[in-house]
């Protein structure tokens, strides 16, 4: 493998991480501050991508900033969808145990597949780059790097950098991580849990939205394409730790770097290294890298 | 009469209804019961670590489909193989991988714990799916139903309907009056005081760790039991057998049953199994039939909603209480 072949893994790896991290961050604070396992958070993603692929047209004759348009009235549409969702069926799931909370979003997964099938039906659709972000970057004499996907990293690590000032500077972030450590002392110190649970919730759904709009172009769209990511997200959240923003960024760009790498070097068994890599922490950590406690 | 005198007249009941069914159920009717009869198996496996050692586990499918392949790829490709050595061999292939699995999932808690053995199943999916030897995404197919016999001389055919029929229900009986006799023993109440209070049992002297291996494993030769004989009546596996809906599945079954008691899992099975067969039913639901995932979504969603504690009713019991401190905190609420 010579250098320009191992930069652009190193590239995609870090695209794939940071990709991953946009989800897992949404669902390790819904896990830790509102304490409820969402099984249907892989369902956002899918719900973005295809928001990607069915809004497109309808900003298309805006040129260069109809891509712009798509994405932003996608996380709008996506942040009144998770408010309303937490309100309609996530509201009550929090005094009920593990199990009907899996239950639950166990139903909504299956829910969700069929009304996108129904709606947009079974095939799997391409969504084009804009266009001014198609082109490639030359590296070394041989290959070419994609900007649509250094535009993806880019993205990411803005967002990450929004979330990390959020959380740690403002006063919203305060309750969160307050939140994270004691929901009681939170609540009965006059901060509205209930509130602050519902925006925290749409935040996550806005976020693994947003993640699949971006990916959309990258990946195509396709069924079933959710909860792929989703059981992916399990293991960085378990690998970063619940309720740990650091811990899910450290742990989605590992699990970036092994399965890329795992996918250059061990073909046959790339499926299966990210879980050996899960199992080798569980083994070390069992609470995780960054234990948010 | 005695409550447990009840108890025991119900089940002979059942198992009776069970054995007479094939008199009066046509050709659809017992495969349809022996499927459920299946389920039953496979959802009575699962309620030995949920209901009885409030273990959460979301992975269930890889025993059951790691036990059906191992039954295929065990078949000798020249002829049929024998029963009492090919039914071992796929329990043990299940078993070693819920030794591992166990092993190491059992050291987390609560939600931990559900996300971990759901990535461990998606592990032997991706094994299954992504590797040549069990034929990848087609799967592959039972060229040799497994033979039944004793010193040679057949006992049942299990390649026709009937027989494997009877087969199926006695091990259902046989795991039924075997897991009940389980939990009346030591080890089950040493169970049911880990689910309760694992803190507590672990201060009166217990080592809880291998109390909840031992269930584990054990939850995952029956739910081999399951797979194995689901691979004799079908003849065919493929990945989507230790899929994750499969896992969720049973879980629902158990849930929809009244999780706490055996029974719960198999009234459970049998009513998920009726419910799903009902909204695939096109002179129903028409075209709609092909959706049938959205009505099974929405009963679900349901069936959290309005009726916590099952079909068989019965105390609900807070499964995963004994394993989330936070979540104890969280439930002290009125």
């Amino acid at each position: 493998m010579d250098l320009a072949t191992f930069l652009v893994q190193c590239l995609n790896a870090l695209q794939y991480g940071l990709l991953l991290f946009l989800v897992a961050s949404g669902l390790t604070l819904i896990f830790g501050v509102m304490g409820v396992i969402n099984l249907a958070h892989g369902s956002f993603y899918m719900l973005g991508a295809y928001m990607a692929y069915a809004l497109a047209p309808a900003f298309a004759n805006l040129g260069g900033l109809g891509f712009f348009a798509t994405l932003a009235a996608g996380v709008v549409l996506a942040v009144v969808f998770g408010y309303l969702l937490e309100w309609a069926f996530f509201s009550f799931l929090y005094e009920r145990d593990h199990l009907q909370q899996v239950l639950m979003t166990y139903g909504l997964i299956l829910v969700f597949e069929e009304l996108r099938s129904l709606a947009m039906g079974d095939d799997v659709h391409g969504v084009a780059a804009p266009a001014w972000l198609s082109g490639s970057i030359p590296l070394g004499t041989l290959m070419a790097y994609p900007v649509y996907r250094l535009f993806i990293s880019g993205v990411c690590v803005l967002l990450a950098l929004g979330l990390y000032a959020v959380i740690s500077r403002t006063r919203l972030g305060m309750m969160i991580r307050a939140g994270a450590s004691n929901r009681e002392m939170v609540s009965s110190l006059g901060v509205d849990v209930r509130q602050l649970f519902r925006v925290m919730f749409a935040a996550g759904v806005a976020l693994a939205a947003l993640a699949g709009m971006l990916a959309a172009p990258v990946s195509s769209v396709y069924p079933g394409m959710g909860n792929q990511v989703l059981i992916i997200c399990f293991v960085v959240v378990v690998i970063g730790g619940i309720g740990s923003i650091r811990g899910a960024l450290a742990a989605a760009l590992l699990v970036g770097a092994v399965d890329t790498f795992g996918k250059v070097f061990f073909p046959q068994a790339a499926g299966v290294l990210v879980y050996v890599l899960m199992a080798l922490v569980l083994l070390w950590r069992p609470g995780g890298l960054f234990k948010a406690t | 009469m005695s409550a447990r005198a009840i108890r025991i007249a119900v089940f002979v009941a059942a198992a009776l209804a069970l054995a007479l069914f094939p008199l009066v159920g046509g050709k659809f009717g017992v495969d349809f019961v022996t499927k459920m009869m299946v389920f039953a198996i496979f959802a009575l496996s699962l309620e030995l670590l949920v209901g009885q050692a409030g273990l959460v586990c979301f992975g269930q499918a890889a025993f059951f489909g790691i036990a059906a392949y191992a039954t295929v790829l065990a078949t000798p490709r020249t002829g049929a193989a024998s029963v009492w050595w090919l039914l071992p061999a796929a329990l043990g292939a299940s078993g070693l991988f819920a030794l591992f699995m166990g092993a190491l999932s059992i050291r987390t808690r609560g939600v931990y714990f559900i996300m971990v053995t759901l990535a461990f199943s998606q592990m032997a999916y991706y094994v299954a799916h992504d590797t040549p030897l069990g034929g990848g995404t087609d799967g592959i197919y039972l060229d040799y139903t497994p033979a039944l016999g004793i010193a040679g001389t057949p006992l049942l055919d299990l390649g026709k309907p009937w027989p494997f029929y009877y087969f199926v229900l006695a091990m259902l009986v046989a795991v039924f009056v075997f897991l009940g006799a389980i939990l009346r023993s030591r080890f089950g109440h040493a169970l049911a005081g880990i689910r309760v209070n694992e803190q507590r049992m672990r201060a009166a002297g217990f080592s809880t760790y291998p109390y909840k291996l031992a269930a584990f494993v054990l939850s995952g030769l029956v739910a081999g039991l399951a797979g194995f004989l689901f691979a004799v009546k079908d003849g065919f596996v493929n990945p989507e057998l230790m899929g994750w809906n499969v896992s969720g599945t049973v879980l629902m079954m158990i849930i929809l049953g009244g999780i706490g008691h055996l029974r719960g899992a198999v009234i459970g099975a049998f009513a998920f199994s009726l419910l799903e067969e009902f909204f695939k039913l096109d002179s129903v639901f028409g075209d709609f039939a092909k959706h049938w995932h959205l009505g099974v979504g929405l009963a679900i969603i349901a069936c959290v909603a309005a009726m916590p504690h099952g079909i068989a009713g019965g105390r609900l019991r807070r499964a995963t209480a004994s394993n989330t401190e936070d979540a104890e905190v969280h439930r002290g609420k009125p």
